[in-house]
């Protein structure tokens, strides 16, 4: 009884070196928080990971070894569905709410016929009893939900919600879980990867970010805002709206749909505070809002806000930055 | 080429969204629009049965009331038809009770060759629909996608990735999920908005698609205000105000 026993789906990167991703070594820390036995399920043979997984608590990780092109979705699920058959008893299984997590979470749910809980924050444990809490409301209100039904229950969680610590000195005994037949649901090949080439420090792990929205007025007014980020080692981003309009790649965003960031400071500059941003940067130590219009949602969270023109006010700053060395 | 694309009606998020006191779920008895990330799949279905020369597109979708101005704001932008399961019981459904009632709704929708959807709704957001639904009824899915292309019967397409993009290519029928931004959404035109209004929208109940149990393995059990940040200074820019902002970087050592 209770939940001994809990899965995380670990997610690689996918430049080199592949490692765990951090979302997947904070689920791993928080498992291993909650439950005596935690196996990780990981696409691919794991052998390049297995270590990092055990040393945040994986006892055992279940490798689908090559997917062979398939797209982990529906591999993944169908690996864990049949390690499942084979009479193994998750009583939960934890994904972080990424591209992949969501994709091999959605297709076990069918498979199972369990519900999901996603976009999660935090989870509590009492007994039997597993309740999630997630913010909605653009994070203004926190909902608490709590699975009703058969273990194992299906969870995901964003990243940043819980503190990745190793030194669990766990086995990490990698364990064959390989992919069944997937009939007609095999129908998706992977046939080209591309990595985008970045430098500077990653998005949701440098030190502050300068993010830029629509008040830039145009897609050449990112300039100022990769110029700030350079001029302080950070990492620029962006807000949904101007990701949409082409002006960035999707690889900036900061929100909902995009990265959770909580850097030392956060700038946004032509960012109104649309929900769907705030969620991704109101856990950032320091804010530091621009924006003409006074009225904007963002200075309701800004600790230094200024109202005025980011066409002048970024500049200005470039300046005095430069003119310290 | 015959594509389905699954809608969800929502309370205008232009609004605040409200809690209803005895369910905590979103309240939806106010009017409901068309989701705006569904205009993406619903624009890039037209695109997709124009450049196969022929087909229609038709709409799914699920209400607990037997609201249409969402969907004919679809069929406005050029969607031939649409099947709406409509039903109280539904009310405050799971993502995976929604699936299942979708893929109903897909049985009620002749033959086709794809079903697109958005990658999540901008109310609910929990993000597992279309890979739910792609399982129930035993297809292959390719989810955020980017671009969408179909040449000699297969589909193309860029899926987004956390560090870039995959291209992967696919069988047919599959089920896609798209991103925002991957198609401009047309604006309806007015004789698109009158033709909509005498075009078909089949409201059915779960009964009627033969999906039986819908219940769902979650309980909201509390909401609570999340801690309040407290906002700060807030000054006017005078042609000055960078230094302050100088200072503040200072004072935290970043710079």
């Amino acid at each position: 009884m209770g939940i001994d026993n809990i899965w995380v789906f670990a997610q690689e990167t996918e430049g080199e070196p592949v490692s765990p991703t951090s979302g997947t070594l904070e689920l791993l820390t928080k498992a291993r928080s909650l439950a005596a036995n935690v196996s990780a399920f990981v696409a691919g043979d794991g052998g390049a990971v297995a270590a990092v997984l055990a040393d945040h608590g994986a006892a055992k990780v279940y490798a689908t070894g090559d997917l062979a092109g398939a797209l982990p979705g529906v591999a993944v699920a169908s690996a864990m569905q049949a390690v499942i058959n084979g009479g193994e008893t998750p009583d939960l299984i934890m994904f972080p709410q990424s591209y992949e997590g969501r994709d091999v979470m959605s297709r076990l749910s069918v498979k199972l016929d369990r519900t999901v809980l996603t976009n999660s924050t935090s989870i509590t444990v009492d007994g039997d009893s597993v309740t999630v809490q997630t913010p909605i409301f653009g994070g203004s209100k926190l909902v608490n939900s709590t699975f009703t039904g058969e273990k194992p229950f299906l969870a995901a969680f964003r990243p940043k919600s819980f503190v990745a610590e190793g030194g669990a000195g766990a086995a990490g005994e990698v364990v064959s879980a390989p992919v069944g037949d997937l009939g007609t649901t095999g129908g998706a090949t992977v046939t080209a990867v591309h990595v985008e080439e970045h430098t500077g420090p990653k998005l949701d792990e440098a030190a502050v970010v300068v993010s830029g929205g629509r008040g830039l007025g145009e897609a050449e007014k990112f300039e100022m805002i990769e110029s700030l980020a350079k001029a302080l080692k950070g990492a620029p981003g962006a807000s949904r709206a101007i990701v949409d309009a082409g002006w960035v790649p999707y690889s900036y965003q900061v929100g909902q749909t995009g990265k959770v960031v909580k850097p030392t400071v956060y700038i946004a500059a032509g960012i109104s505070g649309a929900t769907q941003h705030m969620v991704g940067m109101k856990g950032s130590k320091n804010i530091i809002a621009i924006n003409k219009d006074k009225e904007a949602p963002i200075f309701g969270i800004a600790d230094l806000g200024i109202v005025g023109d980011v066409h002048k006010v970024l500049p200005q700053l470039l300046e005095a930055l430069k003119s310290r060395g | 080429m015959n594509v389905i694309v699954c809608v969800k009606q929502i309370p205008d998020p232009a609004l605040p969204g409200e809690l209803d006191p005895s369910t905590n779920t979103l309240k939806r008895d106010g009017k409901l629009i068309l989701d705006e990330s569904d205009s993406y799949g619903v624009e890039m279905a037209l695109q997709l049965v124009t450049a196969a020369g022929g087909g229609e597109v038709s709409l799914v979708s699920m209400a607990p009331n037997d609201e249409t101005s969402g969907l004919r704001t679809a069929l406005a932008m050029g969607a031939a038809k649409a099947v709406l399961v409509s039903d109280a019981s539904l009310a405050g459904a799971d993502a995976l009770t929604t699936a299942k009632v979708l893929a109903g709704a897909v049985g009620k929708s002749g033959d086709y060759d794809l079903i697109i959807a958005g990658t999540e709704s901008s109310d609910g957001y929990t993000g597992t629909v279309p890979e739910q639904l792609a399982e129930v009824l035993g297809l292959p899915s390719i989810t955020f996608a980017k671009t969408v292309q179909i040449t000699d019967g297969t589909l193309k397409v860029d899926r987004q990735t956390e560090e870039g993009y995959d291209e992967v290519t696919c069988s047919l029928p599959a089920v896609v999920s798209v991103t925002a931004g991957v198609v401009e959404p047309r604006y309806p035109s007015f004789k698109g908005i009158m033709a909509a209004k005498s075009k078909p929208v089949d409201t059915v109940t779960t009964a009627d698609l033969g999906v039986e149990a819908v219940s769902w393995a979650q309980q909201i059990v509390s909401v609570e205000d999340a801690p309040a940040r407290e906002a700060g200074e807030i000054i006017e820019d005078d042609g000055e105000s960078f230094n302050k902002i100088v200072e503040f970087l200072d004072n935290l050592k970043v710079i």
